[in-house]
């Protein structure tokens, strides 16, 4: 069994995974070494559990190449992270802006030791060259140092005095709006999701991620990531499956607050349709949903990403006798 | 299977006899218990039986506020609540009964006057039960005389753990008797009992002395009404019909919170005790927030769709 295992599957996965040491597993004395495979589960409250429903399916590679296998979420899966995602709002959008900032710039921090796994994986999964896998993980992690500055100054852009006629003194300020459900691009998984994710946590909204179905690795790399860059637990939940099975119910759940549905494809107008029933916010497919990497490249992607997902709560203040 | 008896009922209520009695009652096997109870909180019930079972549970409910910042507004939208549950949809049951202190007994029979619901006091100085037999019977009878039509008391958990078991059953018959055609549920609270052999004993004392009702607990000390401990109760009321043909019924309280956790008890019921004991007459749960999940899960199982906190009241 041992010897089956190490024999010429693990070479590969060595191959693609640490490339110089097949080397040494080849040479006869040493005897081979026992692969150690990762096994790709969902990320629920801060916690990596596998799915509910015991499912998984295969990932492969742009070129079909078997990559691992990854949880299969299920329709109880995503109840359970809207579950914990409504926990962790009231700590997460309580915490000051400062602070989620802080937290956001260590998210880019962890980010940046472990880029060579990041960039390998978008080499080896995407079929990216090496130059462009490398500008697409620096293009992420300065995604999330984007929006950590951006956490607290959207309250002064967004927010600010009204000018009103009568003795109140009158000021408005964007505030999270709850539970979003953030549908992440589905040809765009390491970049793409960094761009609708962090916008989102940003401005102290809770998110339930549903990754890219085909190429959910990299989302579930970033989840650990995120599970060590002091992110409370349950402020992002990442599952990890099919849209059209998944969407339906995450879309008509009356504790949802908010729907980003650019992974959504063909389902988006049913989405939409399915979300009005309670009056729940949608931000509709932009014209980057279907694009690669590329299209998510630009450094300043400025706050539209932010807007949808904030209420303004306006004060009237009494002032003078 | 009626566990099989050493004992036979106590000929007279002397201390002596009662004791016989309650320690010739078989040892609870607490390793056999907990895995019996896990075993059966594993079944799986679903689509229409588990919209029955939400129906029933509903029906079972006794609605309890019990804190000290209780005020009349706050006993009257409970009242309200019990009476209809779900506003948007009519064809949710009212619960079982509203479970309050004894001087809110006044503001929730009138607010419940003409919806058939109960309401039950808890009484004989509660949580604690520790005040003198004529301030208990006193506070019984005062809450009977406001019109509850249910009394949940406290056993003297001092008393029992101490070995006295005459006065636990002399003060329960004192109680039963201030009473009068009120029903009465007795309080074990199994929290404090350590044991489950205890647990068993409590239970046979209590019905001996003439408890319509036994409850585990009164909802401030934890743990509460555990499965296990729910299993041991359920088996002593069922042992006590095979030997004395009356029906006690069973109360778990506390902890109680979501739908899964109210339908495990009755399956425990069904299996322990029997379906006779599915009624809201033999089987009551004590719970405030379980209302809500019941009520969003019967939402799902109607609509399809998750429902959401937002949209039920707050309790």
């Amino acid at each position: 069994m041992a010897e089956r295992r190490g024999g010429k599957k693990a070479d590969k996965a060595d191959k693609a995974d640490k490339g110089g040491a097949a080397q040494a597993a080849r040479t006869p004395a040493v005897p081979a070494r026992l692969a150690v495979r990762k096994t790709y589960k969902l990320y629920l409250g801060g916690a990596f559990p596998r799915s509910e429903s015991g499912r998984s399916y295969a990932v492969t590679s742009t070129d079909g190449t078997h990559l691992a296998n990854a949880a299969l979420a299920s329709r109880k899966d995503a109840r359970d992270a809207v579950a914990a995602a409504r926990k962790a709002f009231s700590g997460w959008s309580g915490r000051t802006a400062y602070n989620r900032g802080q937290i956001l710039y260590r998210v880019a921090e962890v980010l940046e030791g472990r880029r060579d796994q990041f960039v390998a994986r978008a080499a080896s999964a995407q079929g990216l060259t090496r130059v462009r896998a490398e500008e697409v993980v620096s293009a992420a992690i300065d995604r999330w140092v984007y929006y950590a500055g951006w956490t607290d100054k959207v309250a002064q852009v967004l927010g600010g005095a009204n000018p009103v006629s009568g003795p109140y003194y009158n000021h408005s300020a964007p505030e999270p709006t709850g539970v979003v459900v953030v549908f992440a691009p589905q040809n765009a998984p390491l970049l793409g999701l960094t761009s609708v994710v962090a916008p989102v946590i940003a401005t102290g909204n809770t998110a339930v991620v549903v990754s890219s179905e085909a190429a959910p690795l990299a989302a579930v790399d970033l989840a650990e990531v995120l599970a060590t860059s002091d992110l409370p637990g349950g402020v992002v939940n990442l599952l990890t499956g099919r849209v059209p099975e998944l969407g339906p119910h995450l879309a008509a759940h009356a504790d949802v607050n908010a729907l980003d549905l650019t992974g959504t494809g063909e389902d988006a107008t049913a989405f939409e349709e399915a979300a009005a029933q309670t009056l729940t916010r949608v931000l509709r497919r932009g014209p980057d949903a279907d694009g690669g990497e590329e299209a998510w490249l630009d450094p300043d992607p400025g706050t539209s990403r932010m807007t949808p997902f904030l209420e303004t709560k306006t004060v009237w203040h009494p002032i003078g006798v | 299977m009626p566990v099989p008896h050493t004992a036979s009922a106590p000929e007279a209520t002397t201390d002596r006899a009662l004791r016989t009695f309650l320690h010739g009652l078989p040892g609870v096997d607490e390793v056999g218990a907990r895995a019996r109870a896990q075993d059966l909180s594993t079944r799986s019930i679903k689509t229409t039986a588990k919209a029955q079972a939400i129906d029933l549970a509903i029906s079972m409910i006794d609605l309890t506020t019990l804190e000290g910042a209780d005020t009349p507004g706050k006993v009257r939208s409970l009242c309200t609540k019990a009476a209809l549950p779900d506003p948007s949809d009519r064809t949710v049951p009212g619960v079982g009964a509203v479970c309050v202190y004894p001087d809110m007994v006044p503001t929730a029979v009138e607010a419940l006057r003409g919806t058939g619901i109960g309401v039950a006091s808890v009484a004989t100085a509660f949580p604690a039960g520790r005040a003198p037999l004529s301030v208990k019977i006193a506070d019984t009878a005062a809450a009977v005389a406001d019109g509850a039509s249910e009394i949940d008391m406290v056993i003297d958990r001092g008393a029992f753990l101490a070995g006295d078991y005459l006065k636990v059953h002399e003060e329960i018959v004192a109680v039963k008797e201030a009473c009068g055609d009120a029903h009465l549920k007795v309080i074990l609270e199994t929290g404090e009992l350590v044991t489950y052999d205890n647990v068993r004993r409590a239970s046979h004392l209590a019905m001996r002395a003439g408890a319509d009702f036994i409850k585990t607990s009164t909802g401030k000390i934890s743990p509460a009404a555990t499965p296990p401990v729910v299993l041991v109760m359920l088996e002593a009321v069922r042992d006590h019909f095979a030997e004395t043909g009356r029906r006690v019924g069973v109360k778990p309280a506390g902890g109680i919170r979501t739908t899964k956790d109210a339908i495990r008890n009755l399956v425990l019921v069904n299996e322990t005790a029997g379906p006779a004991w599915l009624t809201p007459d033999l089987f009551r749960i004590g719970a405030s927030s379980l209302l809500n999940d019941l009520l969003m899960q019967r939402t799902r199982l109607t609509t399809g769709t998750y429902p959401g906190p937002d949209y039920y009241t707050l309790d």
